[in-house]
């Protein structure tokens, strides 16, 4: 029905066709929507020329998301060695407001986030699927450049949105759109990496400076003015990972103990949670950590800690000391690392907690942010 | 960057230590006044670089945690008000009162919204004239000119829609009543530099003359408090009593007058309730007769709330500096961040929440000052 009324709209003076009564249908005239309405999440033929015309251009993946299947096929044609096969899968939803920032956007953060928490497995992206969930009156131009972020975005990443799932909610029910992707990964075989696998004598290693996502988005949202302008660091990491991984002995990550990325609740998260995972102590040298001076004079008028702010383009990696030089050349060699820097060591004291050892020398107890970030009084 | 890296030298800073150590003939016990301070000591960790010659203890100056029990539940009853949109700065939301915080009412429906100054509240209400915008106004000197700027420009603007729940309270006469203290242990202060940018370093006059105290005015970055922290060891040893300002870069002897012509012209002086400490006359500040019209105490009658505080919690000796957080038995046990007992524990410049946050590790805790 669709194709016939696409066809029928267009320019080409066609041949007067046979009408075929099976097919017929209300010729809902079809016109162009500067608007979501709910129609466009009712799974006719408006949320086709939605998939259509706006996330199929913009994904570029239309071959691999066959019209009428209700599942993709994804083809593992990596390293499978052994007959064992170990998949990353992950899935992750983006609110963001707003939607577009200094630096990119909620497509951006969809794509990388997801790519991110596979390539923190030490898997290569496969596939990407990606749930949409539209408000009422959204600007269609809005969900295109939305959806155009995606696309850059995972082609950069170097993996195919495959599937995905569009729903329209009645204005005031969402915040503009949401995202939710999920993607799978693969992880060659040998190669171990999570957050209890921290040993002691491991070198800490930040990929670079920490704290810009967080402040870029919060001095859009409240309208504050830091003097410098701080862009979102999201990036993909996947490529950073595999050039790490290669670069140990083997090339398959033995030595890279654990890897996360520090989104929400930043970098004194992640320690925090490979401590307690590993039951290692962690000490943090605070004055080796990137920070732009930027989001330290943000922090500062806020009253807020660099080390708990949200990144989106940066990992923390626990290296065996002895691999450490050779994976910090490779991460200084990627584009995504090249600030890359060892920012503390795991210790068999205090197993479970991070200790930040100041800038004057002495020290405090790293923990887990609470909630949310609260703007202090004075 | 400027005012960042300056301050915060670790060789100079290094320097200050050793000559604070060299100084010090015993133990001294100071006070810094302002919970941004306390942060800022135990976040960089000066209290145990000069554990064993100087003691601090931590002052009542985080305004959420000596806000009143009763305050914040008349701020909850009028929160939950469904014409009310309440802003309220994003510390005040996670304060505990009797049955609730405004996060809880939030999540009931409630209108509340974090803002960066009553500016912003005031642009609030005059984008949504059909709700009634109520403005959190808590703090010290340091916060109440804008405040008062927010009700004098509501004025100005004809904003009706717009009332504040007032709850100043001011350092000098909290000082005075730590040293009224029987149980007094300070012996010298570092007075609030922010407080100070405002109401200048004169206020101070009389409570070095009555109180025999050293008080040196300090700023907040690590360097700062070393600085003021060495003139006020400096004083103890040679038994001298001065006001001095080690916060020359922003703070004058006779503060900003602007801001306190229109301090006193919106506010007058009251008693006020400290939470944890008591009541101290002539404490704080209330909307005067000519603003009375902007309070919202007065606009929403929220009926007599009476409020209880947790038997178990010890804020009010530490407010006052009698006890540290970690000897209270409560601290880190049945009393974290997550579920507080006192305020002391919520707000990021409480000393409980500095201690929880810095000083829960055996590792940290092993300067023998907190022992």
């Amino acid at each position: 029905m669709r194709r016939h009324m696409a066809d029928g709209a267009g320019a080409e003076p066609a041949e007067p066709t046979p009408v075929d009564p099976a097919a017929w249908s209300c010729p809902v005239p079809l016109q162009d929507h500067d608007r979501v309405i709910l129609g466009h999440g009712g799974g006719g033929v408006l949320t086709a020329e939605l998939i259509e015309q706006v996330l199929l251009p913009a994904f570029g993946t239309v071959e691999a998301a066959a019209p009428g299947r209700d599942s993709a096929l994804v083809r593992l044609e990596r390293d499978v060695s052994d007959g064992a096969v170990t998949l990353a899968f992950s899935t992750d939803s983006y609110v963001v407001q707003p939607l577009f920032f200094p630096g990119g956007s909620i497509g951006d953060l969809a794509v990388n986030g997801t790519v991110n928490d596979l390539a923190m497995s030490g898997a290569v992206p496969l596939a990407l699927s990606c749930a949409l969930i539209l408000e009422e009156g959204l600007e269609v131009a809005v969900l295109r450049r939305v959806a155009e972020a995606m696309g850059r975005a995972a082609r950069a990443a170097g993996v195919t949105i495959v599937a995905g799932d569009t729903k329209v909610v009645g204005r005031g029910s969402a915040d503009g759109l949401y995202v939710t992707t999920s993607g799978i990964g693969a992880v060659a075989a040998g190669c171990q990496i999570g957050p209890e696998r921290a040993r002691v004598g491991d070198l800490v290693v930040c990929s670079g400076p920490v704290g810009e996502h967080g402040i870029a988005v919060m001095s859009v949202r409240e309208g504050i003015d830091f003097g410098t302008r701080v862009a979102s660091d999201t990036a993909p990491l996947s490529g950073l990972v595999q050039a790490m991984l290669r670069a140990c002995p083997g090339g398959r990550g033995e030595g890279i103990h654990a890897l996360r990325d520090p989104t929400r609740g930043g970098i004194a998260m992640v320690l925090c949670d490979i401590a307690e995972a590993s039951q290692v102590g962690v000490e943090l040298a605070e004055p080796a950590v990137p920070v732009p001076d930027a989001v330290r004079a943000a922090c500062g008028f806020l009253g807020l800690d660099a080390l708990e702010i949200a990144n989106e383009g940066k990992l923390v990696a626990f290296v065996a000391r002895e691999v450490a030089p050779a994976v910090l050349d490779a991460m200084r060699a990627h584009e995504h690392g090249r600030s890359s820097v060892v920012v503390g060591e795991v210790t068999g004291d205090h197993p479970g907690l991070v200790v930040a050892r100041t800038a004057l020398g002495g020290s405090r107890v790293l923990d887990r942010p609470l909630g949310e970030q609260l703007p202090r009084i004075c | 960057m400027r005012y960042l890296d300056e301050f915060a030298d670790p060789s100079v800073a290094l320097r200050l230590v050793e000559q604070i150590r060299e100084d010090a003939t015993r133990p001294w016990t100071v006070m810094e006044v302002c919970g941004g301070q306390t942060h800022s000591l135990v976040r960089n960790g000066i209290d145990q670089l000069l554990a064993g010659a100087v003691e601090f203890v931590h002052g009542p100056g985080c305004p959420v945690c000596v806000t009143p029990l009763e305050t914040i539940d008349r701020a909850l009853a009028i929160a939950s008000r469904p014409e009310v949109t309440l802003c309220s700065f994003g510390d005040m939301l996670r304060v505990p009162g009797s049955h609730a915080d405004l996060f809880a009412v939030r999540a009931r429906g409630g209108d509340v919204r974090v803002v960066y100054s009553p500016l912003d509240a005031l642009g609030v209400a005059e984008a949504e004239p059909e709700r009634e915008v109520v403005f959190f106004a808590v703090g010290f000197e340091t916060t109440a000119p804008a405040n008062a700027m927010a009700v004098v420009r509501a004025r100005e603007l004809g904003i009706k829609n717009f009332s504040m729940i007032v709850s100043h309270v001011l350092v000098p006469p909290a000082m005075a009543a730590v040293l009224s203290s029987p149980a007094r242990r300070v012996e010298g202060f570092l007075a609030a530099g922010h407080v100070c940018t405002v109401m200048g370093t004169r206020q101070y006059d009389s409570i070095v003359e009555q109180f025999h105290v050293p008080v040196v005015v300090a700023g907040f970055e690590a360097l700062d408090l070393l600085d003021a922290t060495s003139r006020v060891v400096a004083q103890l040893e040679a038994g001298e009593a001065r006001l001095e300002n080690a916060y020359t870069r922003a703070v004058g002897r006779a503060g900003n007058e602007r801001a306190q012509q229109v301090l006193d012209e919106v506010f007058e002086v009251c008693d006020r309730t400290w939470r944890g400490i008591g009541h101290i006359p002539a404490s704080g500040w209330r909307l005067s007769p000519r603003y009375r019209d902007y309070d919202a105490e007065l606009r929403f009658d929220v009926g007599d709330v009476r409020a209880e505080e947790a038997p178990d919690c010890r804020a009010g000796e530490v407010l006052q500096g009698l006890v540290n957080p970690d000897q209270c038995t409560s601290f880190g046990t049945t009393c974290t961040p997550r579920n507080p007992l006192g305020a002391t524990m919520v707000s990021s410049e409480g000393a409980c929440a500095a201690y929880y946050r810095y000083r829960r590790s055996g590792v940290a805790t092993s300067a023998p000052a907190h022992g």
